[in-house]
């Protein structure tokens, strides 16, 4: 099967957002970073963290389903999980040292197999998995929260988020990429 | 039991449709950064508008959840610095690792080990930033 074009996808994710309604929830999937947090002891001696977690369980399931649906998706959805990115998108990022670019769904230069032997691809995931996590719980929310929920129920906070992320997605690949991976 | 199914359900559709819909890509993620391609803004830009009518029919209608409990909505907070400053740490990161919370459990699914030192490191800064609430502007 090929990827779905991005019609299908933006319903789609509507459709997830209109089901966990329909059952009474909220989509927002960084929720599930603080629980896990809760999970391993955080609210020992954090307030932020001392809440019931079990009420929080429905989403970790959801979180169980998104594993097994990425498993379904690869393993039996795919034949070639290729990304066709912009031609001119692959150059530039070959000129940055990925040159997995145009040919993998996930760049082989941080993903690989052999990212284990590399100190600086393991100190950059887990950075820009910190900043991810740091930065969507100080904005109340991530992509699905504010992106998706918050400007679907139009809330300006919502707004300033996105433009936050904007923001610093720019920064990061503009101005950082160059220095980081130059 | 049957509500935990319908999660599992729900969860599972999501994540088919984050690989499928290439939104899980870290290339992807790249290229809408660079406004190289309209495919990621065509897939928020169309989830948002079919969200807005959603929202508004609920809301109009006072369509109530499937357990017949009213469907609320929480307003966010309002304020100015904790979105912009922390949606910009959100996006540097976001940018760095090319996944966001929900694809981040998507791609482990999809079998690429690394993205286990990324979520690691989610936990990490959410824990960091659980510890340091008081003491950022909020």
């Amino acid at each position: 099967m090929e990827p779905w074009p991005w019609y299908i996808s933006g319903a789609a994710i509507a459709a997830v957002m209109l089901l966990l309604l329909l059952v009474g929830k909220n989509f927002g999937m960084s929720s599930n970073l603080r629980t896990f947090c809760t999970i391993c002891g955080a609210g020992k001696n954090t307030e932020f963290f001392q809440f019931d977690w079990k009420a929080q369980k429905w989403n970790l399931i959801v979180v169980l389903g998104a594993i097994i649906g990425g498993y379904i998706g690869s393993h039996h959805l795919s034949n070639d999980v290729t990304v066709d990115i912009n031609p001119k998108t692959v150059t530039e990022l070959q000129g940055l040292g990925f040159e997995s670019a145009g040919t993998e769904y996930l760049p082989d230069e941080l993903f690989g197999t052999g990212i284990w032997t590399n100190p600086k691809t393991i100190l950059l995931l887990a950075l820009g998995g910190f900043m991810v996590g740091f930065g969507a719980r100080y904005a109340g929310g991530c992509t699905s929260g504010h992106a998706i929920s918050g400007l679907s129920n139009l809330q300006w906070p919502s707004l300033l988020a996105v433009i936050g992320f904007f923001a610093g997605g720019m920064v990061m690949i503009y101005f950082l990429y160059p220095i980081i991976f130059g | 039991m049957m509500r935990s199914l319908i999660y599992l359900l729900i969860g599972i559709f999501f994540g088919i449709t984050m690989f499928k819909s290439e939104a899980a890509s870290w290339f992807r993620i790249y290229e809408m950064f660079k406004f190289d391609a309209f495919h990621m803004y065509g897939i928020i830009g169309t989830a948002v508008v079919l969200g807005v009518i959603i929202v508004q029919v609920i809301k109009r209608f006072k369509i109530k959840s499937f357990y017949g409990e009213p469907i609320e909505f929480q307003p966010k907070d309002k304020s100015v610095p904790r979105y912009i400053i922390g949606g910009f740490i959100f996006g540097l990161g976001w940018a760095l690792a090319g996944a966001c919370p929900g694809p981040m459990f998507t791609l482990v699914g999809a079998g690429y080990l690394p993205i286990f030192i990324v979520i690691a490191g989610a936990i990490a800064g959410t824990w960091m930033y659980g510890l340091l609430r008081d003491k950022l502007p909020h």
